[in-house]
């Protein structure tokens, strides 16, 4: 799209004039700037707890990484694992009095955690935007859409009317909104679904973020429509070297648009790599049961799929030791005490496990809880799906262990 | 004005459930209506899963609720057995409900949270019976066990106490215990999360071998759908684009939109390229003026006027695999029967 490089660059300047301040590091962490000054993001141990009547939910309990400008990182985990909590607490959007956050972010020098919501203003919209799985949450129902474009603009940027409204339409054609001029005097609720998360994109790009924060931003989509609004968010992030993280519980989502993964389980990062590194050397048996368990079109119908056995943990009284323990069909004694520190096997590869995949302690103890009739291991080497018939099929396999050995 | 052709039906004999140039239409404002479904045709043969793909408003849920006239459809025929459903009225038409169930998308709005969960599923037994009440607890435990729950341990519980995914499987229970022939599942896994999505996909096919059932399985994930059917049917703005068994419509989509769908759907492969410079149309057009001739024809790439004026019928490409489209990306092998095409051709074959 021509012109929308310059204009971009355009903003960015004026913005600058108008407030200098930008640049200043109010609360950085003595030295973390320094070791990586590419670094766009670094979180550090970061946590969000809610109180609740039964106790503490730990939504997010200690997650760590750094995001280099321009890069994208995908953050999958299945529902509850703390996506969007994590994503909100950096935004800074977690109100409540319940709330406890703890932890580093530092953002260009600028702790986001524990601060004021005011003394970011300055950053949300500007340098750090989010878009949201439902779009109808940052539009507002009863105004004009080409009026929210501009008035985001104009608060902002300071721009005159006419030139918000010149910038605006250009953000419009920007994120393919055909007849954008026409479409300014729509209410969202004359635009489909895909159009109006477009136009909630064109306001999240409008003044040209270092950082978008993208929450299941295509989950409500089809899929003609996903592919579009994916390609979008590439193309724009591409232009503006803009860095993103890419929330989703859809691996397919993830695995052509990300750079790197970080899978999410009960509130942690228990494995993170790039992209490609991740889905083809996969350490965490969380990873392995969820690239698993997922229907791909390349295999042929009915191809029985690995289902992970039972339910998401408890965030207020997780697992003892490791939190998947309970579901892991590799688990073993230690497991379930000892929750397992994580390591960097090479090239920031990170995961944590005590018999990771791959390895021959992880075989060892796949071998052994099939041979005590573990069910959670074997669900995953029968494909069962009901309580009784793993029950039936574990007595199976014990009974032919006991019969070979005798054999032998 | 022809549908869109009926060169994919099945020979009666082989099929137990036969549509036929399905209408239904509801009124909008002053003299509009949505035309949801515009002549679908369609069968389903003794034991297998037809899946049923489209975009968000193309009429799946539309087309599966006629099939068991919830409500009946506004034209056309809906066989069941040999006996057409929409001539049916009263006692007769109720009796048909206990041989076709359907499960809805969210488990848990479509069970009573202020009931038992063994009252759930026993639920449809108090309208037909057995009406005795160990026999209905014995029914009951026989089909919570078949879904992979503990009977004792759920029949007193209330259905809000259970996951999403507890909560499809008793949903399942509940179409299960009247012990049907045929099962719609409307998006039964779409607002699970991947890990249980698994698991219910693998239950169905477990449940399908063991009670020798007929699913008409609805989704909008072309893997999920793709992984559970034999067959599967593509739906677009109310009409059938094509249907095919299941293998051979992913590797050799014939329609164009067919081959949209297929490329769109992120695939978990990293070193699979993705193209992002190539624009989609990905706008759907209104379904209360829907346009002329092949309805796809507004996003489609090898549309020429012959699109606009007529509408394509449905034509064979290879066994078990029909197209309607002017210009299919496979060549016909088989002109459907009264086929109006005045100097349509397939590219393949003229290239
Ligand atoms: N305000 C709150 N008070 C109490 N618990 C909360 C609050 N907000 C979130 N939680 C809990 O925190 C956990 C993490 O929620 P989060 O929304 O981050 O999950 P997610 O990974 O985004 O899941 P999904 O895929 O369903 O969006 C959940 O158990 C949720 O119930
Ligand atoms: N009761 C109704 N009154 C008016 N229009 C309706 C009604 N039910 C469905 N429609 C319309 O009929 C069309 C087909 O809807 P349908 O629900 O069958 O689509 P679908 O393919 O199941 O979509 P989804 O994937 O969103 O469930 C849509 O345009 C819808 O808005
Ligand atoms: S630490 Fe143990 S329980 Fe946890 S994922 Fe690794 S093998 Fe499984
Ligand atoms: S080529 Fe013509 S008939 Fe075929 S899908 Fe495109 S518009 Fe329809
Ligand atoms: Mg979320
Ligand atoms: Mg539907």
């Amino acid at each position: 799209m021509p012109g929308i490089r310059n204009f971009t660059l355009v903003i960015r300047g004026e913005r600058r004039e108008r407030d200098p301040s930008m640049t200043a590091t109010s609360s950085a962490i003595g030295g973390r700037l320094n070791r990586d000054s590419d670094d766009l993001l670094v979180v550090e141990d970061l946590k969000t707890h809610f109180e609740v009547p039964a106790g503490m939910v730990k939504a997010v309990d200690g997650v760590s990484f750094s995001l280099g400008r321009g890069r994208t990182l995908g953050v999958v985990g299945e529902s509850g694992s703390g996506k969007t909590v994590l994503s909100r607490t950096l935004m800074n959007l977690n109100l409540g009095s319940n709330v406890h956050s703890s932890g580093s972010a530092i953002f260009e020098g600028r702790q986001l955690v524990g601060v004021k919501p005011k003394q970011l203003r300055d950053l949300w919209g500007l340098d750090i935007a989010m878009v949201f799985q439902d779009p109808m949450t940052s539009l507002n129902p009863v105004v004009k859409v080409g009026r929210q474009v501009t008035e985001h603009i104009r608060k902002h940027l300071g721009v005159s009317k006419a030139e918000a409204r010149e910038t605006a339409i250009q953000l419009l054609r920007s994120v393919r909104i055909p007849e954008a001029e026409s479409r300014f005097e729509a209410y969202p609720h004359e635009l489909s679904g895909g159009m109006r998360q477009r136009v909630s994109i064109a306001i999240a790009l409008a003044c040209g973020p270092k950082l978008l924060l993208a929450d299941e931003p295509t989950t409500a989509l089809d899929v003609t429509v996903q592919h579009q609004i994916l390609n979008l968010l590439a193309q724009q992030r591409r232009e503006r070297n803009m860095a993103m993280v890419l929330v989703t519980h859809d691996l397919g989502v993830v695995a052509g648009r990300t750079d790197e993964i970080a899978v999410m389980y009960a509130g942690r990062i228990v494995e993170k790599a790039s992209t490609k590194v991740l889905f083809s050397d996969v350490r965490h048996p969380y990873t392995e049961a969820l690239l698993r368990s997922i229907p791909k079109t390349s295999n042929r119908n009915h191809t029985r799929l690995a289902a992970i056995a039972g339910r998401p943990p408890d965030l207020i009284n997780p697992p003892s030791g490791c939190k998947f323990s309970p579901r892991c069909p590799y688990a073993q004694p230690k497991c379930f005490e000892e929750e397992p520190p994580e390591v960097n096997a090479f090239e920031d590869h990170l995961f944590s496990c005590h018999y990771p995949v791959g390895t021959e302690e992880n075989k060892a103890a796949w071998d052994r809880n099939l041979a005590a009739g573990r069910p959670e291991t074997v669900a995953v080497a029968t494909g069962s799906v009901s309580e009784v018939d793993i029950r039936a099929k574990g007595e199976e396999i014990l009974a032919d262990l006991t019969t070979s050995e005798g054999a032998d | 004005m022809a549908g869109t052709g009926k060169a994919h039906l099945r020979d009666e004999g082989d099929t137990i459930m036969r549509v036929e140039d399905l209408v239904v239409e509801f009124p909008v404002g002053r003299n509009a209506k949505v035309h949801a479904v515009s002549g679908i045709s369609i069968d389903l043969a003794q034991g297998e899963t037809l899946g049923l793909v489209g975009e968000s408003g193309c009429g799946k849920s539309t087309t599966a609720k006629a099939m068991i006239q919830l409500p009946p459809p506004t034209a056309g025929t809906v066989k069941f057995n040999g006996t057409d459903l929409t001539k049916l009225s009263g006692e007769a038409l109720r009796q048909t409900r206990t041989d076709l169930q359907i499960i809805f998308q969210d488990p848990i709005s479509s069970l009573n949270p202020r009931r038992k969960v063994g009252e759930v599923v026993a639920e449809p037994l108090n309208v037909w019976g057995p009406h005795d009440e160990a026999e209905q607890i014995a029914k009951v435990d026989a089909m919570l066990e078949a879904v992979g729950i503990d009977p004792a341990v759920a029949r007193p519980k209330h259905a809000h106490e259970f996951s999403g995914g507890q909560c499809q499987r008793i949903s399942i229970a509940r179409a299960l215990v009247l012990e049907p022939q045929v099962i719609i599942c409307d998006e039964p896994v779409s607002a699970l999360d991947v890990s249980v999505q698994a698991q219910i996909l693998n239950l169905l096919e477990d449940l399908k071998a063991k009670y020798e059932l007929t699913l008409v399985f609805i989704a909008h994930d072309l893997a999920v759908v793709k992984n559970i059917s034999d067959r599967v049917a593509v739906m677009y703005l109310g009409k059938m684009c094509e249907v095919s068994e299941a293998n051979d419509l992913y590797e050799r989509p014939a329609h164009p939109y067919t081959r949209l769908l297929v490329d769109s759907s992120p695939q978990p492969d990293p070193f699979v390229e993705i193209d992002d410079m190539t624009e989609v149309n990905s706008e759907l057009p209104s379904p209360i003026t829907p346009p002329s001739g092949c309805r796809f024809r507004t996003r489609c790439d090898l549309a020429t006027e012959l699109c606009e004026r007529v509408e394509p019928q449905m034509r064979k490409v290879a066994d078990d695999h029909y197209v309607a489209c002017h210009f299919p990306l496979l060549p016909v092998i088989e002109e459907a029967p009264f086929a109006e095409a005045d100097g349509a051709t397939d590219r393949s074959s003229d290239s």
